[in-house]
């Protein structure tokens, strides 16, 4: 079974990591990472730039607003990872798929880092 | 990380919040801060033992307001302390009450704060000062270190800029529409004071005052999580991350400042870049240009071009054009004119140049820029002059240097030439 893993952190903290303490994290995870990698359940992984980049289309009231969508009442319920050639072009998919699945609301957000992953192809 | 890192880490974080929640309590700068340093020691104790609270600004409000309020009870009436232990075993319900009463406040909190820190009455030297002891937290010897002055001389400048400020109204009631723009400008230009301040430091200095332009990155970061809608602050971070995406490539072993055309491409930091374009993108999208976005823009085509050629200029001429009728200057035509001559040669940005003589007589750049021109155009005995101008009022020993290879190549053709007529 494929489960998703959605991170949670304080941004104003881990925007207050130095360079190199930010690179000590990464390092350490990149060692679980491989490890992962290696049985061959390592699926596409992705860090996203800072919250000030993304922008929230609210579905019902086609309302774009800056910043992520802060509502609680709703749950995630999935993610899509969509090449997209700026926010205007992302905003303009999220009323396409809004329009064929109404309510609720689609946060777009631009990616840092990208790892494509394969589960299901081990290293060996 | 160890604990005591991700200690400081949430401290760091937390601090611009809850020192402007603090100071919206206790009306006073000194108060506020002394809270906020008696909550981050008992962080300091009780944090590695229960772990970080959800919430560490709420924590830090909800603490060192009651130990300032008990502090000030202890003065008043000789009664000692509460146990420690009231104190953190509060915390669950402590992050509840502290949301409850602050997070309304919470982004006018911190603008205010930045705001009193960018008081009229205080020279830019001071602001800034005053801003990285009380809003970043950095220490006064890590700030004289980056201004390049002694420990002594900062703590009595910081001191005065405190002074100044409690003699001075300080706004605490929440802003109308107008007052917001107001402060949120103000805060937006001592921010871009900071990263300046870092930026055009250069060689032994740079490593120096390299924090600052962190510092300023950070403020604008928080400025913009709060106001997440204003197009001049995404404008602003834009700038600020383009220009910073730079920093590994602008010097050489030697520490001498690299011009932009030769910088090495590759060093740029292209974390930082995306994330610049991503918010100038985004900015766009409202339609209302501003200064930063205009100047975040010109570093976004920059940051784009994967060689120098490849450089836009023709849209860049354009963005300097808008940005001379926003905000008219002869340094923006200046500038400006560097695209004019790449896009209609080297007369017509001279004819753009020559106007600015009288207000630019005395900047470096000026010269700099006529003199490449003049030499572009054969009229080397005008070039040698601009160029000599220009080294006379040259800022830094790079920026000499810089001139100088120009004047010594012109000196190389002229032999050339002269020798060229003599064989004939």
């Amino acid at each position: 079974m494929l489960y998703a893993f959605l991170c949670y952190n304080n941004e104003a903290t881990v925007y207050s990591w130095t360079k190199e303490e930010d690179d000590a994290v990464m390092a350490k995870l990149d060692v679980v990472h491989q490890k992962l990698v290696k049985e061959g359940r390592f699926g596409p992984a992705l860090r996203l730039m800072p919250t000030t980049t993304g922008a929230t289309l609210h579905k019902e009231k086609d309302l774009v607003l800056d910043g992520p969508y802060a509502e609680t009442k709703e749950a995630l319920l999935g993610f899509y990872v969509i090449d997209c050639d700026n926010l205007d072009h992302a905003l303009s998919i999220a009323r396409e798929l809004a329009a064929a699945n109404p309510g609720g609301a689609y946060e777009v957000r631009p990616v840092r880092l990208f790892l494509p992953g394969e589960p299901g192809v081990g290293v060996t | 990380m160890t604990d005591v890192d991700w200690i400081g880490a949430a401290l760091a974080a937390a601090r611009p919040q809850s020192v402007a929640a603090l100071l919206r309590y206790f009306r006073d700068l000194d108060t506020a801060e002394e809270a906020f340093q008696e909550a981050s020691l008992r962080a300091l104790k009780t944090w590695p033992r229960t772990g970080p609270p959800r919430d560490p600004a709420a924590w830090l409000i909800f603490v060192g307001r009651n130990v300032a309020i008990d502090s000030v009870r202890k003065r008043a009436r000789q009664e000692p302390l509460p146990e420690e232990a009231l104190i953190s075993d509060l915390e669950d319900a402590e992050a509840g009450i502290a949301e409850s009463i602050d997070h309304g406040h919470y982004s006018d909190d911190v603008l205010r704060l930045l705001f009193v820190c960018c008081h009229p009455e205080l020279p830019a030297t001071q602001q800034i000062a005053l801003a990285l002891r009380v809003v970043s937290g950095l220490s006064v010897k890590q700030i004289a270190r980056a201004f390049l002055v002694g420990e002594a001389a900062m703590e009595q400048r910081i001191t005065r800029a405190k002074r100044r400020i409690a003699a001075a109204d300080v706004p605490f009631e929440a802003p109308g529409a107008a007052e917001r723009a107001t402060r949120l400008a103000a805060v937006a230009a001592m921010i871009y004071l900071v990263f300046n301040e870092g930026y055009s430091a250069s060689g032994g200095e740079a490593s120096a005052r390299a924090p600052l332009c962190e510092e300023a990155i950070r403020f604008a970061r928080l400025l913009l999580r709060l106001f997440p809608a204003e197009p001049e602050i995404m404008g602003l971070l834009a700038l600020l991350v383009l220009q910073h995406a730079r920093a590994a490539a602008r010097f050489d072993a030697n520490g001498s400042l690299v011009l932009l055309d030769d910088q090495d491409r590759a060093r740029w930091d292209r974390t930082k870049i995306a994330e610049g374009l991503a918010l100038i993108d985004k900015a766009m999208r409202h339609r209302r240009r501003g200064p930063y976005q205009i100047q975040a823009a010109i570093a976004a085509l920059h940051a784009r071009a994967a060689k120098p050629a490849d450089t836009d200029w023709a849209q860049i001429d354009l963005l300097y054009a808008a940005l001379e009728e926003l905000q008219p200057s002869p340094v923006v035509t200046l500038n400006r004119a560097v695209a004019v001559s790449k896009v209609r040669g080297p007369e017509a940005a001279l004819a753009m140049v020559e106007p600015l003589g009288t207000r630019l007589a005395g900047y470096f750049h000026f010269h700099g820029l006529r003199g490449a021109l003049l030499q572009t155009l054969g009229r080397d005995r005008e070039a040698h002059d601009a160029f000599s101008r220009a080294i006379a009022l040259a800022n830094s020993p790079a920026e000499a240097a810089h001139i100088r290879m120009h004047l010594d190549r012109l000196m190389q053709e002229s032999d050339a030439t002269t020798a060229d007529k003599a064989a004939k």
